[in-house]
This record gives structure tokens, C-alpha cells and sequence, in this order.
């Protein structure tokens, strides 16, 4: 419990810096931050290969990626100081109706056995990047596929986006 | 009446402004409460429940920057934020039925996450370069 606490506040807070901070760069930085706390929380729930996975592919891929375009851009100096501007009556309401339900919702889920049972005994290996593998090449082979068709795909696209056309 | 103070010029110069101090002070004050709630109920069993709790709160801070925020790059790290509690609904599943699925799937969501940023950077980009503006407000051509 002590671990979820620690790790889920960290991201909570990491969060809402992240969407309340006006300065992208400290939003990003923030964002590692969470990201690396959700880390944290896989790892409580035993599944160490995705903290690792997590680890590589956001805080260290994606992050990189994003703070990379940020500075590219340069959007802080343009960015209107008005933001994060608050939001309207209507998407308030919108929120509200949403928020309400879910909250109910998963508070109510604390009455459900199944849900607060401690969960049963764990399969040998489970978590490990062995079991994930025979789960991936056995069962999920053709979604896999379909990923690196995906990964290919997007390759392409940014290619083509990012190409400058001077000519004309 | 004093003359006006010009307002900061950008950023940077009013984050320079402001004293940290009170920011510190409360961040510490932060981290004693939280340490003092973990240590609290560290004998409490952690449930499914409370992680699907933490789950969804993430999401809905996602989902109120996604709606308050106009800069379309923290739009994109609200959206991963977003994928990112919904990873850990998944994780959180996976643990409580002892099986592997959940963790494939967001190993995919991951794949996916990966190749959504890259296309997602390289439209701002694109964008940027023709309107010198990552605003979304801004982006309105295929508005009817």
C-alpha cells in the first residue's frame, strides 16, 4: 500500500502540473514524471517487463520525441499567456456529466467482492518478458503483425509530411 | 498613480517573478502528508479497486486538458496521459485474473501510443512551418 500511495500521488500530481503548467518544456518534464511513476505501478502489479517497456518507450523514445519538437518549435515564446484558459459553461457541464457517473461508479466498485478479493495465486513467470513472448508469437501473432504493418505505415506518413516542398 | 509595469514579456520572464519559495514550502508540505498517508495504511491490502480508482482519475485529468489547454503539443501529452491510465486499467486486470492478456494489449497500446506521436509531432510540424502557430484554435480550415 505504501508503494501505491507514493507512486499513485506522484502521478496524480504530475499530472495536474502537467495540464495547469504554462511552460510546455515543464509540462513534458512533468509528464516523465508520471510516466515513470505509472512505471512504478506496474511493477507493484508484478508486470516487470512492461516497467521496462514503459520506461524505454515513453520516458525514453516518445518524451525525447516530444521535448525535441517542443524545442524545435520554440512554441513557448508564442504560446498566449492566457493558457490553460478556463473552461466554458457548456464544457463544464460536459465534464460534471461525465465525472459524476465515473466516480460513482468506480466508488461503488469498492463493494464488489471480486474487485477487493486479494488476487488469487500468480502463474509462474507471470510478468516476465518469457511470458509475454509466448503470449505474443502463440496467441497474439496476427495483431503483431498488424503493429509492424501499423509501424511501417506511420514510417511512411512522416516521411511524407515532414518533406519540404520548395519547388514551386 | 505610478506609471504601469510593463507587462512580462513572455514566459520565462514571469516564472523569473514569481518567488519559488511558497511552491517549495508546499511541495514539502506535499510529500510529508503523502509519506504520512503511505505510511499510515501501509498494512491496508491494495486492491483492484483502488488502482482502477487512480486509473480513471488520470484519465478525467487527461480528458480536462485535452478540453482546457489550446496548444496542440500539450494536447498530444494529455491524449498519452490518457492512454497511459487506461494502460494501467489493463495492467491492473491482468494482475487480478493471473493473466498475460492485459499486459499484451498495452504492450499494442504502447505500439500504437508510438506511432500516433510520431505522426501526430510531424502534422504539428508541418502545420507550424505554414502557419507559424502550434494554437489550435487556429486550425480551422475544415471547419463547415
Amino acid at each position: 500500500m505504501t508503494l501505491f500511495v507514493v507512486f499513485g500521488a506522484l502521478a496524480l500530481g504530475a499530472a495536474l502540473g502537467m495540464v495547469f503548467s504554462r511552460n510546455s518544456v515543464h509540462g513534458a518534464l512533468l509528464l516523465v514524471v508520471n510516466l515513470g511513476a505509472i512505471a512504478g505501478l506496474f511493477l507493484t502489479l508484478e508486470a516487470e517487463f512492461l516497467f521496462v517497456a514503459q520506461i524505454i518507450v515513453y520516458a525514453g523514445a516518445i518524451m525525447v520525441l516530444f521535448l525535441f519538437v517542443i524545442m524545435l518549435l520554440g512554441v513557448d515564446r508564442s504560446e498566449p499567456l492566457m493558457e490553460p484558459r478556463p473552461l466554458q459553461r457548456r464544457q463544464l457541464t460536459f465534464a460534471v456529466l461525465i465525472a459524476i457517473p465515473l466516480i460513482a461508479g468506480l466508488s461503488a466498485t469498492f463493494a464488489i467482492p471480486a474487485l477487493t478479493a486479494s488476487p488469487g495465486a500468480l502463474p509462474e513467470n507471470f510478468g516476465s518478458p518469457e511470458a509475454l513472448g509466448q503470449k505474443l508469437f502463440r496467441d497474439y501473432l496476427l495483431p503483431f503483425e498488424v503493429t509492424a504493418l501499423l509501424l511501417l505505415v506511420a514510417a511512411i506518413g512522416i516521411l511524407l509530411l515532414a518533406r519540404r516542398r520548395s519547388e514551386r | 498613480m505610478s506609471a504601469p509595469v510593463a507587462p512580462p514579456s513572455n514566459v520565462a520572464d514571469r516564472d523569473r517573478t514569481r518567488s519559488g519559495k511558497p511552491l517549495l514550502l508546499g511541495l514539502v508540505l506535499l510529500v510529508l502528508v503523502v509519506l504520512g498517508v503511505a505510511i499510515a495504511v501501509r498494512n491496508e491490502p491494495v486492491t483492484t479497486s483502488h488502482y482502477l480508482m487512480l486509473s480513471m482519475l488520470l484519465f478525467m485529468i487527461g480528458v480536462g486538458g485535452v478540453l482546457m489547454r489550446r496548444n496542440a503539443l500539450v494536447l498530444f501529452m494529455c491524449v498519452e496521459l490518457m492512454l497511459n491510465a487506461v494502460n494501467l486499467a489493463f495492467v491492473t486486470f491482468a494482475r487480478m485474473h493471473g493473466s498475460m492478456d492485459g499486459q499484451v494489449i498495452v504492450l499494442f497500446v504502447m505500439i500504437v501510443a508510438a506511432a500516433e506521436v510520431a505522426i501526430g509531432l510531424a502534422i504539428i510540424v508541418a502545420i507550424f512551418r505554414r502557419r507559424l502557430s502550434a494554437n489550435v484554435d487556429e486550425m480551422s480550415l475544415l471547419r463547415w
